[in-house]
């Protein structure tokens, strides 16, 4: 028996032994300073070179991201794993309050997301009004040839097949802007199934990530699909026009994402959905990405390295958006921007 | 415990072994402690409701599992009716039909089935599987769709896709675990069957019968493979909760929804239900378990 008891203190012993906690303030090696952050998937792609570029000008400042999704960014911000977090929906009044500090949102680039589908004999560019895509996405319009889809697309030749609907099935900002949209133009579509990263889908198959839906959409003649206008460009993948709010079906581009931001009544808090915005010519899915930082952290070196890092990225910065397929922020936010990091750093 | 030791060498040997052993045990306990203590606002809410819930809207915070434990237990058990005959004759012809020369390669082509990484399978499910199974879904009969089994739109993703997948992947395990099944065999057994005039097939039967506890649970191996397979079936499989017979229709499992929506998701609740998930995937798996040892041991008297 004795040595039963021994085997197991051992056992514990052993599982005792648990490799240090690991933080994001790790102590940095000297003269060179290490900033952690993590947050959205979206943004990754400029973030990283945004890092880059931003380390060549501060060889002593590198700053890590981790592209763990919107959801795990506030998740670790808020327990203090990590510096800045980073989102492609607003932090909710209930998440701002469980975080131990007040934190900052600022808009980085914007973003935006196309309705796709695989309709074949059909080679002109289809539109849909926002009710109609809420329709589709509820499972109320079942057929391509659906009086509401044709009124909307004179001259197109419609067939009579079943619309197959295909959404996200992972987490994902895209699904939250496009939820966000539908449940602005369309009561039922909000009180059915609302916006969220996740929602229990009325109709239609789930599909991993832009390149699964892309992916199904493109195999599926008959389907619909919604993927980020990035991913759309980057794989010259058509996609339908939009019917904003001003009743113009616009086609989105970087300059129609960013008219979107250009005439929105900005918060002090900067949490804003820029769905279904005024303006001719603005895209009516589009959204900000933002970075979360907190107000006051105690760690006063690295905010004001952020807070730099910050104006560099609304100044200079912008220019690398439009080459990666982001769209730049409208000049009128990037000065709210500014005059709050100058708020900040003083 | 009362076993006297030649040496201290053996007496160390027993000690750093059994603490290994009983550090396995220590880590199944702590899965399930942490897993229960990480969902238990879901299991507050919810209650025993949360096993036979059927909505899961994270919008309005209300979980329930019962369409993902179907999922992911019908999937399994599709994919086992599916590959056991296949497992079990590939393992009955390398072990017993096979000449010689092909042994050697057929072993080793069905064992590289086994290392294929799961998203290369997901991937040839999505661009060749998914495809396919469409043209099938578009060629059966408009009668047929009458039948549950086989309702709903010709998508492709859906049960049916998964189900193939799945059992493509558990092939190589059942079948090399009941091949080596087999190799034990002893010889006199099939000897003893020929010298009665058994005919080759009522030898092999024999020698399936000696073997039956260790090809059951190369069968409930495979089982478990199944149950838990995340990648593959999620890229196929269509990710809709809901509670259908239909091999065509979309459906989703439990590792699937865990994979697909942790990342994304912030809010405690929603957290808490995931998890939760996960918790009872461990106790299905864990059931699924002790179910085979039973089936085993029962065997093994009757």
């Amino acid at each position: 028996m004795k040595k039963l008891m021994t085997c197991i203190a051992m056992a514990i012993a052993i599982s005792a032994c648990k490799p240090a906690e690991t933080t994001g303030t790790a102590p940095a090696a000297a003269a060179s300073i290490q900033i952690n952050g993590a947050g959205a998937t979206f943004p990754y792609p400029i973030y990283s070179k945004w890092f880059e570029e931003y380390g060549k000008t501060h060889p002593n400042v590198k700053i890590n991201y981790q592209s763990i999704g919107s959801g795990g960014g506030i998740k670790q911000l808020t327990a203090q794993t990590v510096f800045f977090g980073a989102t492609d929906g607003p932090m909710s009044d209930e998440q701002l309050k469980s975080a131990p500090g007040p934190i900052l949102h600022f808009p980085t680039v914007l973003g935006g997301v196309v309705p796709i589908y695989n309709l074949p004999g059909v080679t002109s560019q289809l539109r849909f009004s926002g009710p109609v895509l809420a329709g589709i996405y509820l499972g109320q319009i079942t057929k391509w040839n659906d009086a509401r889809i044709a009124k909307e697309n004179p001259g197109v030749n419609l067939p009579a097949t079943d619309i197959a609907v295909v959404h996200r099935s992972d987490g994902s900002g895209t699904t939250y802007i496009f939820c966000d949209f539908l449940s602005k133009v369309s009561p039922e579509y909000k009180s059915k199934v609302g916006v969220n990263t996740s929602v229990s889908w009325p109709a239609g198959v789930g599909a991993k990530g832009n390149e699964g839906v892309s992916g199904l959409v493109q195999q599926t003649p008959g389907a619909i699909g919604y993927v980020e206008l990035i991913f759309a460009l980057q794989n010259k993948i058509p996609f339908a026009a939009v019917q904003n709010k001003a009743g113009a079906f616009v086609t989105a581009s970087l300059e129609s994402v960013t008219a979107a931001a250009a005439n929105v009544k900005m918060p002090d808090d900067f949490r804003i959905s820029i769905t279904n915005a005024e303006g001719n010519d603005a895209y009516p899915i589009a959204s900000f990405t933002w970075m979360l930082l907190y107000q006051n952290p105690q760690d006063t070196e690295r905010a004001k390295i952020m807070a730099d890092f910050l104006k560099w990225a609304l100044s200079d910065g912008q220019k690398d958006a439009a080459a990666l397929h982001y769209a730049p922020l409208p000049k009128s936010v990037i000065d709210l921007e500014m005059a709050a990091l100058a708020r900040l750093a003083s | 415990m009362n076993t006297t030791f030649k040496s201290r060498d053996d007496r160390g040997f027993r000690i750093g072994t059994g603490a290994i052993a009983a550090l396995v045990l220590l880590v199944v306990l702590g899965i399930g402690f942490e897993l229960t203590r990480q969902s238990l606002l879901s299991i507050a809410k919810f209650g025993f409701g949360f096993w036979k819930g059927t909505t899961w809207d994270p919008v309005s915070g209300e979980f329930g599992a019962l369409p993902f434990i179907w999922g992911t237990l019908y999937s399994a058990l599709l994919a086992l009716l599916l590959s056991t005959p296949i497992a079990i004759g590939i393992a009955v012809f390398i072990s017993e039909l096979s000449p010689r020369a092909l042994r050697q390669p057929l072993t080793y082509l069905t064992e590289l089935l086994a290392a294929i990484p799961s998203i290369v399978y997901g991937l040839w499910g999505v661009f060749v599987l998914v495809p396919a199974v469409r043209k099938l879904e578009l060629m059966t009969p408009e009668s047929w769709k009458k039948i549950p089994l086989f309702k709903g739109p010709p998508l492709g993703v859906g049960m049916l896709a998964a189900a193939l997948i799945l059992a493509v992947m558990v092939i190589p395990l059942t079948s090399s675990v009941a091949r080596e099944v087999l190799k034990n065999v002893p010889s006199t057994q099939r000897e003893a069957a020929y010298a009665l005039g058994a005919t080759r097939w009522e030898a092999i039967r024999i020698a399936l019968g000696f073997g039956r506890t260790g090809i059951i649970g190369a069968i409930m191996l495979g089982f478990g493979r199944a149950l838990g397979e995340t990648m593959a079936v999620t890229m196929v499989i269509g990710n809709n909760p809901q509670l259908s017979a239909s091999l065509f229709a979309p459906q989703y499992t439990m590792a699937a929804v865990i994979a697909n929506e942790f990342s994304e998701a912030a809010d405690e609740l929603y957290l808490h239900a995931l998890i939760e998930i996960g918790l009872l995937l461990f106790i299905i798996t864990i059931i699924v378990n002790l179910i085979s040892r039973v089936m085993v041991r029962s065997r093994r008297t009757a």
